[in-house]
């Protein structure tokens, strides 16, 4: 039997506690910092209270709502349906797009009208594009938390020829007031299919680029893979969704298994995590989900591009709509994850309550149960591969 | 210079002010130099022009930029402890300008010649981290204190490797006056350290992997020795904001980025005179004399600070403990073993 090596009383520690040579207890405080609601690395105005021991995270705890900007509220006083349009733009403004898309199908299901199928299809142009746009910030502000501000610019450089497509498109970069209930504000102009192709055939070299130069790099698969590892129950207990889901290799994707638009009819699939570089559901799985899916994004684009319909881009509706009394939830794959508008219509031109169901927000709760235990560095690095964007969750 | 001896003590006082002030007064160009340098290697690397409407493409962009620093109002918050507060840039400076006393840069000039020139600047570079430490404690900045603590262990520990480095140069060379470092590897390229140095052909040729991997791992070191990437923690700025500088703001806050710049030629500089030849001409007696001795020591040195920029824009940065991993449990154990190696060879 080998004996069970007992070491010395000062040696052992409880955690928190610091034996001294003379045998007294030191007691070590935990301190408590506040990350943001102004620190480089939050992504906007949101404000972490953490607890750490060291380096170590104890605890984090997430304060929100330095971004509230009544978005509910001042749906439900607008005077027209389209009004809202404007608003859902500035939920998530790195994703305008996708924010519409997901409003526009709501009240179009609310309304029990279909749209003309060029404009299903220049809707999944336009969202697909921006899915590409929304995670080049992702992954470059990925990286610039991982400490390398080189691929942010040049995930930057690309997401710019994406914004000069919108801005060809509809005048606006940013927020675009594009994709209106029963269609859109106007038709693509006559060279912009020739420039999306252009794009899809100067981006596809650009992904593996990056990776190059990011994701296959050994500092950054060693900061990233193992760290913040979500398992698959806690990311379904937690109704996360969207790259945050698909990292944890739960095979879900909206555009699938819910389909809207005209998404069926193309050739794609969801990418999973499979924890190549460590654990399934690490913050490294969440960064390759993205990257990947940005080359399903350039796919879909090439076989909507190639086989948009010729018509009318705005489906016959009065001006003013008046839905029926009643209520939907429509739900549509953001690049963020699922976003809800759950929409009550009390038979006025305006809606009674538009409530919205976002992605960010949802994620971001699961947050301090995959940093405890982590240091702090790691903390910056999981909620980047969240992946918020403050307007939205706050709303 | 023999005429200002022979008048005593004024004399050597003058001397001494002269000698003292040329480093200072190429540490001030060669920061407006790098700091242009950066930014314009950054922005090539990242598809982006940088500046170009100060003068000829942006040339004058550095002296702009001291002098808004210069007019900056210094703030200091009420709750830091002022004097520390204050004392800290200097000191962070001083420890890096005084390890310029022991660089020959030419033949002709070295401010110091002092016989434990590599020991004097690994011992002087200490200093840095006193005042790194000074200055996140005194901020009263829980992020600046972060800053500072992991600054102080992650120079205190590369220290190690870098001593150990400078040391199997020093074996090789069999001097810790860097002047006579240099002098040991005159006439070329082939005699430089991480070539063997001047000995016969078949120890060089066993020693050159040895030598390569020392001074890998040197300039490794060298890298966290200047809190550059991918070693950049204590000023880790997606971590914690600016890290142990967070509170200083105008000129201290440019005594500490002077420091910084100054550290990265200074531990050139060094990896410079131990490995690749220092002043001398790496054609051998063609090209050499004291001013081009300077050339090639100044140029040597920035193809380093070059690579170091090259770096930083390239790389992500390490977590605390991986950069423990590597200092402690790689690049320590395999100096050690180069130790032995080199040692070996040199005896038999």
């Amino acid at each position: 039997m080998i004996e069970t090596k007992t070491l010395p009383t000062r040696y052992v520690t409880q955690p928190g506690e610091f034996h001294t040579s003379s045998g007294k207890t030191l007691r070590t405080d935990e301190m408590i910092i506040n990350m943001g609601p102004q620190h480089p690395s939050t992504h906007g105005v949101l404000r972490l209270e953490i607890v750490v021991d060291g380096e170590i995270i104890v605890d984090v705890i997430p304060h929100i709502g330095y971004l509230h900007r009544c978005f509910e509220k001042h749906a439900e006083h607008m005077t027209n349906y389209q009004q809202v349009i404007p608003y859902v733009d500035r939920m998530d403004y790195v994703a305008a797009m996708n924010m519409e898309h997901g409003y526009a199908v709501a009240v179009e299901r609310l309304l029990k009208i279909e749209v003309p199928e060029r404009v299903e299809y220049i809707r999944v142009i336009m969202a697909e594009l921006q899915r590409i746009a929304s995670h080049l910030i992702a992954v470059g502000t990925f990286g610039i938390d991982a400490g390398a501000f080189t691929p942010f610019l040049y995930a930057f450089r690309d997401r710019e020829l994406i914004l000069d497509l919108f801005e060809m498109t509809c005048g606006a970069r940013l927020l675009y007031n594009y994709i209106w209930v029963g269609g859109l504000s106007h038709d693509l102009p006559p060279q912009f299919i020739d420039k999306c192709k252009e794009f899809c055939t100067y981006f596809k070299p650009r992904i593996k680029q990056f990776n190059d130069l990011l994701t296959f790099n050994e500092i950054f698969v060693k900061r990233t893979a193992n760290v913040g590892v979500l398992p698959k129950d806690v990311a379904l207990n937690y109704a996360c969704s969207g790259p945050m889901l698909r990292g944890s290799g739960v095979d879900w994707d909206l555009r699938r298994d819910d389909p809207y638009s005209v998404y069926s009819r193309f050739e794609w699939e969801p990418k999973l995590g499979k924890g190549e570089m460590g654990t399934v559901g690490d913050t490294w799985d969440r960064h390759i989900v993205r990257m990947r899916e940005m080359e399903e994004s350039v796919r879909i684009i090439e076989q909507a591009v190639a086989g948009i319909p010729e018509g009318n881009v705005q489906a016959a509706i009065p001006k003013r709509i008046r839905p029926e009394a009643g209520e939907i939830y429509a739900r549509t794959e953001t690049p963020r994850g699922e976003l809800g508008y759950y929409v009550i219509s009390d038979g006025s031109g305006s809606p009674f309550r538009v409530k919205a169901r976002s992605p960010a927000f949802v994620n971001l709760s699961v947050l301090p149960d995959i940093s405890r235990g982590g240091m702090l560095a790691d903390l910056v690095l999981i909620a980047g591969s969240v992946d918020i964007v403050l307007g939205e969750v706050d709303r | 210079m023999d005429a200002l001896q022979n008048m005593g003590l004024w004399g050597s006082i003058l001397i001494a002010v002269v000698l003292s002030a040329l480093p200072i007064i190429f540490i001030l160009l060669y920061a407006l130099v790098t700091l242009y340098l950066e930014m314009k290697v950054a922005a090539h690397m990242q598809d982006r022009l940088a500046y170009m409407r100060t003068g000829w493409h942006g040339t004058l962009q550095p002296f702009a930029d001291i002098l808004k620093l210069l007019q900056k109002e210094d703030t200091i918050s009420s709750e830091a402890d002022r004097k520390l507060f204050i004392l800290a840039p200097y000191i962070v400076f001083m420890g890096t300008y005084a390890g310029f006393a022991a660089i020959p840069f030419s033949s002709m000039y070295i401010g110091s010649n002092i016989d434990l020139g590599a020991f004097f600047i690994v011992a002087v570079s200490s200093l840095v981290v006193i005042g790194i430490l000074m200055g996140g404690w005194a901020s009263n900045n829980k992020w600046s204190i972060f800053g500072a603590m992991r600054s102080a262990a992650q120079m205190v520990s590369y220290e190690i490797p870098t001593a150990l480095a400078i040391l199997i140069a020093v074996m090789i060379t069999g001097s810790l006056n860097l002047q006579d470092v240099t002098k040991f590897q005159e006439g070329g390229i082939q005699n430089w350290v991480i070539f063997g140095g001047t000995l016969p052909l078949t120890q060089k040729l066993l020693l050159i992997p040895f030598t390569v991997v020392t001074f890998l791992i040197l300039f490794t070191a060298s890298l966290a020795e200047v809190n550059r990437t991918p070693f950049d923690l204590p000023e880790a700025e997606s971590e914690l904001v600016q890290g142990f500088n967070t509170e200083y703001s105008g000129m201290r806050f440019a005594m500490f980025y002077l420091a910084e710049y100054a550290n990265m030629f200074l531990v050139s500089a060094v990896a410079v005179s131990l490995f690749l030849g220092g002043w001398s001409s790496p054609f051998g007696s063609v090209m050499s004399g004291p001013v081009w001795g300077l050339f090639w020591f100044v140029a040597k040195g920035m193809v380093l600070v070059f690579l170091q920029i090259w770096i930083r824009w390239t790389l992500p940065r390490l977590r605390v403990d991986q950069l423990m991993y590597t200092s402690w449990k790689v690049l320590t154990p395999f100096l050690f073993v180069c130790i032995f190696g080199v040692g070996l060879i040199l005896v038999l």
